[in-house]
């Protein structure tokens, strides 16, 4: 066992850390208190300027073919990568789910002469993409989806709303599942299709979340024309392509952002609790103690999931675990960090209150992480299912008709 | 990096899993449980034979010299065979003080015969309910002559002789060995959760000992010992978590109840999808426990606390949730969801329970902080 990194790895980290020092700012300390924002036009431009200088030196995209802008990195590169950023302040939350999701989605499916149109755009930062999956009548059950795509002409008419759609209120394109058959079976009459978000009759409505931002949104679509030339796979196959983009959610997405357990172990050296410092306490160290033992295991889990791939082997549904622990670590770790402050644990005034209000901010956004991209339960079904092999969830809508099925009063 | 066993331990592995799995069936542990012997003679001996006592010593004192990667790796098995030989005291607790505890000529006497199986040793240091602390030590040495007595000690009436904490004529704590057959020493047994482990007192009246004599500071050396002997437990409880999760699951898809195998209720997935996590988050941290240990690295007190907590947590909640999901079947003598049930819960006493541990990593957090 070793940690070092190869000759080559030594030498591609250094390129990026060499990158990354002459392009961003690095993280203060390493508690530096990193309070989350929302999504503003302000974060969008400065990450639309980040994005354009990372796909210019390469660092974007980094695994894909080199004809679409990409250099064909080992998946260890792009760790790499994605470790010596984590140190640096640099803008999130715009293009994650458009090359995470939405372009791998459409290099699978899309003709060359539109990937040629839309690959390099969106790897420059022009153009942010967003993925219409959730509606309110299918959410875990995404299959379950109502949205309706008819034929006309060489157009497909789409009516319907989606919802839960991250950063719509700032895309250019959006990939779309809809239904295209209700008589058929539910997961058989499907369809996928990639669409302008300006197209007449989309129309976007911000939703505001707990925490008070508005990061996602409603779609309402009224006799939306998509031609068919934007279809992605066959008609029926809409499911198929769906399981495409959640494949690569799996892979996109990592830790829950927010105070860890290092920020958690500071706060209680800083704070007093009955007249001597947090840290004294039996119960604040025994908290301490699970967390870190949950935040190094993550940790290590991901050291031998990079030792798979360095050796060609590809991490499985294994990868599950770290949104499962991370997500509800954030959020006990948030409440507790407002406990150690007594009588003062509910203000967010960042003058009066430690870390600029970091832990009452993370307490207020730690619920969605445990619900967006697989909520807790779907990924424990998960881990039962496609990890220890366990059967699938007795289901009273297969080789039903669409149609046929029941819906709740929700 | 390279965060993985080579390929020669995972095929040492492999042989460790085959040779236990026919040696050591549930039957071997079983016969203990019932009383029929205090441990597994015959299984020791083989296992003697395969030179698994000498793994992580060197050549020179007449080990394999595979090193603690080797130990990790057999450790793991041992634990999921609940294996019911003093290997665990002999090799992780004993052979380990001597390694790091002994002088020169200690070693040159002490670990050939360890390795081959002539002497087997025990670690002596509770003194009745309490976790490790040197102001819990009365057991004290004069002109080399022990008086006091410890309990409980695992594998006690099975050793030949003992790695005991006592104090010497001015108070000090350190580690002395004791002959466990001579004049002096009384074994008494134990009853414990575990029955198959043997567990002892032993009480002291002038017995012969002998100073570790490598070390200066016998307090550091003792916690030296408990750190490298707790990431070679952690490996134990990660075996015997997996062990539990399969059974668990194994039975789970065998099991019908309203039409359909147990293994398709929610109830049943979640929580052995829970124990998943829990094992692989164990598994993780024992690997970077194996590493510090192998390395001698400066991080091992915090790798070694995390190890340890993280590995007692699994297989607690491996183990109870394996009989949980047998129903009344998981309760019974007969089945043998309570060996790991049993065998949990002593390997989260034996060196020191889970808030001690936890401490000690706040500890360790707290170093690296002031460095
Ligand atoms: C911050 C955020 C951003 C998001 N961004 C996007 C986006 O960009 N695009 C997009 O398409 N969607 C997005 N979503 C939607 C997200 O994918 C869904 O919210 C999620 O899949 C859950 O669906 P739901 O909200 O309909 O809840 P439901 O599916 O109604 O779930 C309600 C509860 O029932 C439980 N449940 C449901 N099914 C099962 C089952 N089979 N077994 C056990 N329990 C079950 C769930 O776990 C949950 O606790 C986002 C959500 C959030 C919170």
């Amino acid at each position: 066992m070793d940690f070092n990194d190869t000759p080559q790895e030594a030498s591609f980290r250094a390129e990026v850390r060499a990158f990354l020092d002459k392009n961003a700012t690095r993280k203060a300390g390493a508690n530096a208190a990193v309070r989350a924002r929302f999504v503003d036009d302000d974060v969008i431009r400065r990450a639309k300027d980040w994005q354009a200088k990372k796909a210019a030196a390469g660092f974007a995209g980094m695994t894909w073919p080199k004809k679409w802008g990409g250099r064909e990195a080992t998946p260890i590169q792009q760790v790499i990568y994605n470790q010596e950023e984590q140190g640096y302040v640099v803008p999130r939350g715009v293009f994650e789910i458009g090359l995470g999701m939405c372009i791998p989605t459409m290099m699978a499916y899309a003709k060359p002469e539109q990937l040629e149109r839309y690959v390099a755009p969106a790897l420059r930062g022009e153009e942010v993409w967003c993925q219409l999956f959730s509606e309110p009548a299918g959410g875990s059950d995404l299959a379950a989806l109502r949205t309706r795509a008819e034929p006309d002409g060489e157009d497909w008419v789409i009516n319907g709303q989606k919802i839960w759609t991250s950063g719509a209120h700032f895309a250019d394109y959006g990939i779309v599942v809809v239904r295209t058959d209700p008589n058929a079976k539910k997961h058989e009459g499907l369809s996928f299709f990639f669409l302008d978000m300006k197209s007449p009759g989309v129309e976007v409505r911000r939703i505001k979340q707990i925490s008070g931002s508005s990061n996602f949104n409603e779609v309402f679509f009224t006799n939306v024309r998509v031609p068919d030339a934007q279809r992605l796979g066959k008609v029926g196959d809409g499911w198929k392509v769906s399981i495409t983009t959640l494949m690569n959610e799996r892979l996109a997405v990592g830790d829950a952002p927010g105070p860890d357990v290092d920020d958690i172990f500071q706060l209680a050296r800083t704070v007093e609790l009955d007249g001597e410092p947090a840290i004294r306490n039996a119960a604040v160290r025994e908290k301490i103690a699970t967390w870190y033992c949950q935040a190094q295991g993550l940790k290590y889990a991901k050291f031998r999931t990079i030792t798979a791939l360095s050796r060609g082997q590809t991490p499985g549904p294994e990868s599950s675990i770290t949104k499962v622990v991370s997500a509800s670590k954030l959020q006990d770790i948030a409440s507790f960090g407002m406990d150690l402050l007594g009588m003062s644990g509910g203000v967010m005034d960042p003058d009066l209150t430690p870390m600029n209000g970091w832990f009452q901010d993370a307490m207020l956004y730690s619920p969605g992480m445990r619900i967006a991209g697989g909520t807790d339960e779907v990924l424990r079904n998960i881990i039962a299912e496609r990890v220890l092999g366990m059967p699938g969830d007795v289901r009273v809508d297969k080789d039903v008709p669409f149609n046929k099925i029941p819906g709740g009063k929700r | 990096m390279n965060f993985d066993f080579s390929d020669d331990l995972k095929q040492l592995r492999d042989q460790a899993r085959r040779f236990l799995t026919e040696r050591c069936g549930p039957a071997v542990p079983r016969r203990v449980l019932d009383g029929e012997a205090t441990w597994d003679e015959g299984l020791w001996r083989a296992i003697v034979e395969m030179g698994w006592t000498g793994t992580a010593i060197p050549e020179t004192y007449g080990g394999v010299g595979l090193g603690h990667e080797g130990l990790c790796v057999l450790a793991e098995e041992m634990g999921r065979a609940v294996a019911p030989v003093p290997f665990a005291s002999s090799v992780y607790m004993a052979t380990e003080a001597i390694l790091v505890g002994g002088s020169e000529s200690q070693k040159s006497a002490w670990l050939p015969k360890l390795a081959a199986g002539e002497a087997i040793g025990c670690f002596a240091l509770a003194e009745g309910p309490g976790n490790p602390s040197p102001k819990r030590i009365k057991a004290s040495v004069a002109r080399g002559k022990l008086t006091g007595v410890k309990a409980p000690v695992a594998d006690g009436s099975v050793a030949t002789f003992a790695i005991v904490a006592a104090n010497d004529e001015s108070g000090r704590p350190g580690l002395y060995i004791v002959g466990l057959t001579g004049a002096g020493v009384t074994r008494t047994a134990v009853t414990t959760v575990d029955p198959t482990r043997d567990h002892a007192t032993l009480t002291f009246d002038g017995a012969a000992a002998e100073k570790l004599a490598g070390s200066a500071d016998g307090w550091a050396v003792v916690e030296r010992v408990l750190n490298r002997a707790a990431v070679l437990f952690a490996f134990e409880q990660v075996g015997g978590a997996q062990a539990c999760l399969d059974m668990a699951k194994n039975y789970a898809m065998e099991r019908y109840a309203f039409g359909r195998p147990i293994a398709s209720f929610q109830a049943i997935k979640h929580k052995l999808a829970d124990v998943y996590v829990a094992t692989e988050l164990a598994r993780s941290n024992a690997f970077y426990g194996a590493w510090a240990l192998a390395t001698d690295a400066a991080d091992l007190p915090l790798a070694a606390a995390t190890a340890r907590v993280s590995a007692t947590d699994a297989f607690h909640l491996a183990s109870k949730e394996n009989i949980q999901t047998h129903g009344g079947m998981g309760f019974t003598w007969q089945f043998d969801c309570h060996l790991y049930y049993r065998r949990a819960r002593t390997l989260a006493s034996v060196l020191g329970s889970q808030p001690f541990w936890r401490d000690r990593l706040v500890e360790g957090l707290e170093a690296r902080n002031a460095a």
